[in-house]
Order: C-alpha cells, then sequence, then structure tokens
C-alpha cells in the first residue's frame, strides 16, 4: 500500500483558512450545511454555492483533487436531479444539485486545509466534556490511532487473502471474507496482547 | 534477581472433546540472570512464558512474581515484567517511534515534555535517535524489533521476557537483537528456536507435550532437545 | 487429550485462556474500524454471476456488530467515521472528509453506528449460543440493514425535500445488494464465532 494513502484529502498551504482554528472552520460547515438543508428557494442555492466555491477560491484547493473528491458526490448528484426532473421539473432538479454541490464543495474546503493530526486533535478536545459520563479522552486516542495504524496492513491483508482466493480459481466472495476476517480478529488478539503486556488498560 | 515461582500452575483450555491441556502443573522457581525455553512448536512454552506476566491466568495453581500474585496483582505485576513479543508489527502501535516510546512512559512521567526528552533518550540508548519521528512501517525488521524491546525496557521493568524476539529476523539482525538482550542488566526469560542464542543462558527449561521435560544448563538441555528431535 | 495430538498453529494458542481485557477490546475495535474501510476502499466484489459489483461498506459495518457485539461494534463503526471525517480517504470512491456527512446520502452514513449496534445487541443477548449458525446472524443482520434504510429514506426526504413514497422509492433498488451483503455478514460472522468461541463470552 502506498503510504500517501494516508494523507488523504488535506493539502499543506498557509492560505487563511489554512490557518484557521479548526473548530471554527468545523462549526461554519455544521452551520452552513444546516443553512442549506433548511432554506429551499433557488436564490438562496446559488448564494450557498458562491459561498463554497469562494471558499474553495481562498483555499486554493487543488483542481484534481477537486475532481476526484466530487465525482462520487456528483454522481448521486445528478441521479437524484434527474429523478427529480422528472418528477418534479427543471426548477426542482436544479436547486438539487446546487445544494449538494454546494454541500460537497464546502465539506471538501474544511478537509482539504486541515491536517488530520490537527482534526483529531481537536476531536480529542471536544470529548474531554465527556469524562463525566466515562468517556476517557486518551483511550480514544489510542483506539483511533491504533486505527489509522492498522489501516494500510488491513487493506494489504484483503487484497492479499482475495488474491490467494482468486489464484486458487474460487470466485465467491465467501472464500476470502471468512479468511481475511479471522486474520483481522486473530492479528488484533495480537495487538491486545501486546498493549496488555505494556500496561496499557490496567488503568 | 527478580524471583519468578511458578506453583504446581497449570493451563487447560475447553476444547470441543473436553479439555484440552496446554500446560501440565508445573512447580518451578526461577531466580538465575538468563533463562532459555526451548521445544517444539505448540509445545506449551509460549503459554508458560505467557503465564509469567498475566497474559493467560492459571487454570490451578498460582505464578508470583517477588511475591506478588499475577492473577490478583497483575497491573504490579506487569510493571515489573516486560514482554517482547515475535512480531514487531503487532505491538508497535503509534504512528512514529518517538511517540511509541512515549506511549509507555504515559503512565510514569506525567509531563509530556519531560516524557518526549525520555523517549528521546531511550531511543539514543538502541541506536534508533535518527529514527524518532519517522514512521514506524519505515523501519527495517531488526529495527523494529529493537523499537519494540525500547518500549518495553523504557519503563525499566525488573524482568524482560521475549518470545522467539528473533524468528522474524536475518543474521545481522538476529545479533543486534541478541546483543540487547544479553547486555541488559535485567533478568531475561528467552524462549527462541536458535540453539546457538540459549547456549548463552545459565538455565534452560525445555518444553515438550505440555510439560517441563528438563531444566539445567544450556549443553545439557539442547543435547536433551536434540534428541527428542526425530531424524 | 495434550497439544501433543494437536497440531501445531496459531489457533493453539488464541485457544489459551486469556483474561478478557480492556487492551483486547481497544485492539478489536480499532482492527474492525480499519476492516469497515478496507471493506469499502477495495472497492466492488462481484456476487453471483449477475456481474453485479457492490461495495463492501454496509458489509464491514453488521460484521462490526454482529461479531464484536452491541457495545464494540458500536464504537468500531464510529471509530471509521471518525477516520472518514478527519480527513482519511475511508469512504466509498477513495474519499474521506465531511462531505459524506453532508450529502444526499448522509441519513445511511450517520445511521451505520446504530445498526451495528441493534445487529450486535441480537447476536449478543438474544441469539447468544446460536451466533454460530448463519440463520440466527442473518436475522440481526436484516435488522440492522431495515434500520439503516429506514434512516437513509429520513436523510433523503429532508435532503431533497421529497415526499415519503419518493424517498422509499429511491431507496428501493439499494435493497438487493444489502440482503445479499446481510447473508455474507451472517456467514462469515457465524463462522468468526466458531473459530473464536469466546469472542462473545464471558
Amino acid at each position: 500500500m502506498n503510504p500517501a494513502y494516508l494523507f488523504g484529502v488535506y493539502q499543506p498551504g498557509t492560505t487563511v483558512l489554512h490557518r484557521a482554528w479548526v473548530g471554527a472552520k468545523v462549526g461554519a460547515l455544521a452551520v452552513f450545511s444546516l443553512a442549506v438543508v433548511l432554506v429551499r428557494s433557488m436564490p438562496a442555492s446559488f448564494g450557498f454555492l458562491a459561498i463554497a466555491v469562494l471558499a474553495a477560491a481562498v483555499a486554493r484547493v487543488d483542481l484534481r483533487l477537486l475532481v476526484r473528491s466530487l465525482r462520487p458526490v456528483l454522481v448521486v448528484a445528478v441521479i437524484f436531479a434527474a429523478l427529480q426532473w422528472l418528477l418534479y421539473g427543471p426548477v426542482k432538479a436544479a436547486e438539487t444539485l446546487v445544494d449538494l454541490l454546494a454541500l460537497a464543495l464546502a465539506a471538501i474546503v474544511v478537509s482539504s486545509t486541515t491536517p488530520v493530526n490537527a482534526m483529531l486533535d481537536a476531536l480529542i478536545r471536544w470529548i474531554r466534556p465527556l469524562r463525566r459520563v466515562g468517556v476517557d479522552p486518551e483511550r480514544v486516542a489510542l483506539t483511533v490511532g491504533l486505527a489509522i495504524q492498522a489501516l494500510p496492513g488491513t487493506v494489504a491483508l484483503a487484497i492479499e487473502t482475495r488474491d490467494a482466493a482468486r489464484a486458487r480459481g474460487v470466485r465467491h466472495p465467501r472464500a476470502f471474507l471468512s479468511p481475511f476476517v479471522i486474520r483481522v480478529v486473530a492479528r488484533a488478539h495480537e495487538t491486545g496482547d501486546a498493549l496488555h503486556a505494556r500496561g496499557i488498560g490496567d488503568d | 534477581m527478580a524471583r519468578i515461582e511458578l506453583d504446581s500452575a497449570s493451563v487447560t483450555a475447553p476444547g470441543a472433546d473436553g479439555d484440552l491441556t496446554i500446560l501440565e502443573p508445573t512447580t518451578r522457581t526461577l531466580t538465575e540472570q538468563r533463562i532459555g525455553v526451548i521445544g517444539a512448536n505448540g509445545s506449551g512454552k509460549s503459554t508458560l512464558v505467557r503465564l509469567l506476566n498475566g497474559l493467560v491466568s492459571p487454570s490451578t495453581g498460582r505464578v508470583l512474581v517477588d511475591g506478588l500474585d499475577v492473577a490478583r496483582q497483575g497491573a504490579a505485576v506487569r510493571r515489573r515484567v516486560g514482554f517482547c513479543f515475535t512480531d514487531p508489527a503487532a505491538q508497535l502501535v503509534m504512528p512514529t517511534c518517538v511517540e511509541d516510546v512515549e506511549l509507555s512512559l504515559r503512565r510514569s512521567v506525567r509531563d509530556a515534555g519531560e516524557r518526549r526528552r525520555r523517549a528521546l533518550e531511550v531511543l539514543d540508548r538502541y541506536g534508533l535517535a535518527a529514527q524518532a519521528d519517522l514512521s514506524v512501517h519505515s523501519l527495517s525488521g531488526g529495527q523494529r524489533q529493537l523499537l519494540a524491546l525500547a518500549g518495553v525496557l523504557a519503563t525499566g521493568p525488573s524482568v524482560l521476557i521475549a518470545d522467539e524476539p528473533t524468528t522474524l529476523l536475518d543474521l545481522a539482525n538476529t545479533r543486534r537483537v541478541a546483543d540487547v538482550l544479553f547486555g541488559l542488566e535485567q533478568q531475561l526469560v528467552l524462549v527462541t528456536h536458535d540453539l546457538e542464542l540459549v547456549r548463552r543462558c545459565e538455565r534452560v527449561l525445555v518444553v515438550e507435550r505440555a510439560r517441563v521435560r528438563y531444566d539445567g544448563p544450556a549443553d545439557a538441555a539442547v543435547a536433551d532437545y536434540l534428541s527428542t528431535v526425530p531424524g | 487429550m495434550t497439544m501433543a495430538e494437536t497440531p501445531a498453529s496459531p489457533e493453539v494458542t488464541s485457544a489459551a485462556p486469556r483474561r478478557r481485557s480492556t487492551a483486547t477490546d481497544v485492539a478489536l475495535v480499532a482492527a474492525f474500524a480499519a476492516l469497515i474501510a478496507a471493506c469499502t476502499v477495495i472497492g466492488g466484489v462481484p456476487v453471483g454471476g449477475a456481474g453485479v459489483d457492490i461495495t463492501l461498506q454496509t458489509f464491514g459495518v453488521l460484521l462490526a456488530g454482529c461479531v464484536l457485539g452491541a457495545a464494540r461494534g458500536f464504537l468500531a463503526v464510529v471509530v471509521y467515521l471518525v477516520l472518514g471525517a478527519i480527513g482519511l480517504p475511508v469512504f466509498a470512491g477513495h474519499t474521506g472528509g465531511l462531505s459524506a456527512f453532508t450529502g444526499v446520502s448522509a441519513g445511511y452514513l450517520w445511521s451505520f453506528p446504530v445498526a451495528a449496534l441493534l445487529a450486535g445487541f441480537l447476536v449478543q443477548y438474544v441469539f447468544r449460543a446460536r451466533r454460530t449458525r448463519a440463520a440466527f446472524v442473518f436475522v440481526a443482520a436484516m435488522a440492522g440493514t431495515a434500520l439503516n434504510h429506514a434512516c437513509g429514506i429520513v436523510g433523503m426526504k429532508l435532503y431533497l425535500d421529497s415526499t415519503w413514497e419518493q424517498a422509499i422509492k429511491f431507496d428501493a433498488p439499494f435493497w438487493v445488494g444489502d440482503i445479499v451483503k446481510a447473508l455474507l455478514v451472517a456467514i462469515v460472522a457465524a463462522e468468526v464465532h466458531r473459530a473464536f468461541p469466546r469472542l462473545l463470552g464471558r
């Protein structure tokens, strides 16, 4: 697995949006999304899209990344817009398409200007108040960190097991899924033992 | 040296047709500095050493380390007994080398700056200072195992258990890891298939079919083990 | 019977009685979060001879519930969503970030943890020892699937401002693939429970 895989959609940069506080960015995105879903009017939809495009320009989001990230969202949006054209006519369809585009664009701007580590640190800070209801932020950080560590290995394991099944001429997904999942569980037990031996989980 | 006592400790597991005996009742007192454990795959030697820090609980009997009951005072025992596994990939859990060592120090050193300083010191001791900020995925197999050892030794345990730590390594890396292991002041319990390494131990247990069949000096133990291997 | 009669294999070690530790729970939750990600990103798997490719995202989600039980399954899915939310490319089409949480199919995504929780609850507390039989796990997986679709419909109704009837029609085509995936979950989870009988034991 290419290690670049782990960099995700973040793009290093020094724009205002790169330097902005993570909490403000995520908060703004939440408010923006809510507004797009709640306000139903054609002019408003284009207004929202204009805001999102402006944000993407300010953040200097790479066009290739934009296309790659937008593609799956766009496919779904176009299908739904087409359905709505048939059902309710072109106006409604256009509104839906513009709304979905604005939502996706705004989210990509936040993700592409915020490093994975900064997002993770912010998340751990936000859940600190949950300590009172039994959530241990350090354990959450450890679990998320472990999952990130396990990502490339797990993808490699999935591909390896699938290829092994294909090499034996087995086409049924079950032939590779069961061995794959069993290996994941066995490896997790080993990791659990290693954590346990290092005294993690004793506290 | 620490004092490790097995007092008729046995391990059984429920199987399809009744209980499986994984380790028959075993009574031993281990006080030597370097103790080797050899035996065939599946003989029960991994289970034997896993008893020593509570990864496996005895079905009957007791296991004590310096008088502490492993089953009841597990956390206190694990602070004294470090454990190094065969596959470094399973035990390295943080993204960078220095962070992985810091994870071990998390409980003993509260201050983050101090923790980083101590972690860098530990890395330096095992020749990994230059790799401190690198991803653990970018290390060679030998470096990974050294890092896993560094992570375990960072907290200063008085006993180190190593379960086939060199099985996945090439000859050069096996020597590097072995030099670290045999250079330790701490008590070492080493499970291995490497008969050259086991000859450097003062006392060697040979495990076969869920029981300790020989217990004594290395040369005699190796001779005994070889006599059980057909061909 | 002693170890001598059993073939040497990693399963021998995993059969040894181990204490249920929080460290193992943490490792399992993390491993299944990564597993759901892997299932999603390795892309389509051909099902049968029909040539219909499906992504395995919901397979991973329901499997986490059916294998790990309610609490750990729920947490594994939450960690998976966190991986995507912080920007790792673990969602369908090799994307990540917050766009999946605000899109038209967001209702499906938000309901994943609860779907895993429901399926896991049924396997862990209702079917208990029968979890090694695929038919029972299938019922649990289908309950999770139904919940997932219900939330997806609500999401589409909100985002598209459509009627309930339309939202249900939009959702309908996805059922076929999801029933196949629930079947796969049932077969695989039952096999995992046979291989690791203590995974949900106490």
